[in-house]
């Protein structure tokens, strides 16, 4: 194989890895400072991309465009659940943390069975087809979009932790929660803005890979295992981690699926995951706890 | 023996003798399709208990059981169709090999310090590469799957593991029943205790001069050695295997949230959740069948809200408060 089918496929998996680095992120910060395992993330980005779907039939809304007011409900959604159904699951033990939010991604799953039937459904936008051509090399133009606005959501979310009073109050709370608590700050409404700011990323996350690969309602556990795999390889609890790793893992599904076969191409994804599990336990950029 | 019962409060030995005697009894009385509930109670109370020996002894979570049940399914149906090899022969050979995966993922986890959340991603990682392996591992039948001869019989041959349901259903109860001896008389041995210890805080137990690094080993091997039993008993009772069904997530969760419902960490837990979960399963089929839904998903949403309620309002299960009320709770090993 020429040398530029190579390039071709790396760059394209490294602009659909910034997507997948947008909705692990999501994961990220709330596992980084709930100290709560969403095993519902998939689930819930399958719903946001479900709503982007329904908005672009319904309002011929572009699921780039769309992303604002699905964050905005999965922000709302997210709010909700910590506050009413994860709240008195924080000091429990992991494992019934896990059971609850696995209760939650079955009924997720099954209820979008319900309302949207097994098929596979997508969003045409007029611009699917179209590419940039950069010498030999071909990139779609939906990919680069996704890319730019998961970097412009990533770039929005590193400015709210970092010059924010509620960002730097949330990252308080995830430092040393007793000290938060002793402080004054409401560390239950700041758990449940953070749930909701996780759900808002994977929400939008959501709406950019609509433009790339197609829903079914069963493919949220597989997103939720893709979720936890770049959180770990990235580094627990690092934003800049998840990203890097996203694209890590994007780059290796391409060429795995190009080097193998595409439908074993998530085996080289396990395989990373292995690798980094046993040599740099606290992930490629994390700090080691 | 006498240890294996010592200790029991009288009532509970009842209870036990009744519950033996009505399992016992059970084909005598039930039909075909109750007795096929009965067999897959059995089986998830079976594998559920294996499970419960690394989490709810040894607190650590695997997420990734169905890795076990699905080598250990194709280890012996592999060497039954291949090589017509006795289906006991092959459980060894898929106990060995369960156990030397289980042993591996061990030393790799445990070497290096990977515990709760990291251990548990590290679990599932291994299922699913092994379920994309044999997806693609003709020899094996690859996703098209593999299929052991089913011939019609009227006998019954325990020796072959072919014939009715009610051998099955008796080799099962039999599974069942030494397991939970077995664990019985791991929690009373020294191991037992060195279990808990290392589940309520590893870093006291080893300052206490505790080998937690081989505490942990021995449980990973017996849980998955004898899981993969039960993957054994999967392939000669289901006489097909498909990879993507053995190997998924979804079904190493059902085999743990027999356990959770039922009550982690106790003995009887693993049991009664399991009689819980699949009959519950079962009816809702029957009366979604009974009420002209047949549209996919409401089913399992209704089976989640289920989990969710037992989840937010029993947090250590259902038996404990059962045991309680019935006057059983002469368990010493309740979590909590």
């Amino acid at each position: 194989m020429p040398l530029d089918f190579y390039l071709n496929a790396t760059l394209s998996g490294a602009l659909t890895g910034l997507v997948y680095g947008l909705m692990a992120l999501g994961l990220s910060v709330i596992f980084g400072v709930v100290r709560v395992v969403n095993f519902a993330h998939g689930e819930m980005m399958t719903a946001a991309m479900y709503v982007a779907i329904l908005l672009a039939s319904a309002f011929g809304l572009d699921p780039l465009v769309a992303m604002f007011p699905v964050g905005a409900l999965l922000f709302v959604a997210g709010y909700l659940l910590q506050r009413t159904l994860i709240n008195p699951f924080i000091v429990r033990p992991e494992h019934t943390q896990f059971m609850l939010m696995v209760a939650v991604a079955i009924i997720l799953v099954n209820a979008q069975l319900l309302i949207f039937g097994p098929n596979a459904r997508n969003v045409q936008v007029e611009y699917a087809l179209d590419s940039y051509a950069l010498g030999d090399i071909i990139i779609d133009k939906v990919r680069v979009y996704a890319a730019l606005a998961a970097l412009a959501v990533a770039g929005a979310l590193f400015a709210f932790f970092r010059f924010t009073l509620t960002g730097k109050a949330i990252r308080a709370c995830a430092d040393n929660h007793l000290g938060a608590q002793v402080v004054g700050l409401n560390v239950k409404q700041l758990y449940a803005i953070t749930f909701g700011i996780g759900s808002a990323c994977v929400g939008a996350a959501g709406c950019m890979l609509l433009l790339l690969v197609d829903v079914t309602p069963v493919q949220g556990p597989g997103y939720t295992l893709l979720a936890f795999i770049i959180v770990i390889v990235g580094g627990m609890g690092s934003l800049t981690g998840a990203l890097v790793s996203g694209l890590l893992i994007g780059v290796t599904e391409a060429l795995g699926g190009l080097l193998i076969l595409p439908s074993a191409k998530s085996m080289a994804t396990f395989a990373i995951l292995i690798l980094v599990l046993l040599f740099r336990p606290e992930g490629l950029l994390g700090r080691r706890a | 023996m006498r240890s294996l019962l010592e200790g029991i409060p009288r009532r509970s030995l009842a209870a036990l003798a009744v519950a033996g005697v009505a399992l016992l009894a059970a084909p005598a009385i039930a039909d075909a399709y109750v007795l096929s509930v009965l067999i897959l109670c059995l089986y998830f109370a079976y594998v559920g208990q294996a499970w419960n020996i690394m989490m709810g002894f040894a607190g650590q979570l695997s997420l990734g059981h169905s890795l076990y049940v699905g080598v250990g399914a194709y280890v012996s149906a592999l060497l039954f169709v291949k090589f017509g090899v006795n289906p006991w022969i092959g459980a060894l050979a898929a106990i060995a090999v369960c156990t030397a995966l289980g042993l591996a993922i061990g030393v790799l986890a445990f070497r290096f310090g990977i515990a709760g959340v990291y251990f548990a991603i590290l679990t599932i990682a291994f299922a699913e590469f092994t379920r994309i392996g044999f997806d693609h591992w003709q020899w094996a039948g690859a996703s098209g799957g593999l299929f052991l001869p089913v011939e019609y019989r009227e006998t019954s041959d325990v020796l072959t593991l072919r014939g009715s349901p009610a051998m099955f259903y008796y080799v099962m109860l039999a599974f069942t029943v030494g397991a939970l001896a077995l664990c019985r008389l791991l929690l009373a041995s020294r191991l037992g205790y060195y279990w808990r210890a290392i589940r309520e805080d590893a870093a006291a137990a080893e300052a206490l001069g505790i080998n937690a690094f081989g505490c942990k080993m021995a449980a990973v091997a017996l849980s998955a050695a004898l899981t993969a039993l039960g993957g054994v008993f999967f392939a000669f009772y289901y006489n097909n295997l498909f990879p993507e069904q053995i190997f998924s997530i979804g079904r190493s969760i059902e085999i743990i949230l027999g356990p959770i419902i039922g009550g982690i960490g106790t003995l009887i837990g693993p049991i009664v959740g399991a009689f819980l979960l699949t009959p519950l399963a079962d009816s809702l089929s029957e009366l979604m069948a009974w009420l002209g839904i047949d549209t996919p998903g409401v089913k399992h949403v209704f089976y989640g809200a289920c989990l969710l309620v037992v989840v937010v309002f029993l947090p250590h299960g259902v038996w404990p408060p059962i045991a309680r009320l019935l006057g059983l709770d002469g368990e010493r090993t309740r979590r909590g």
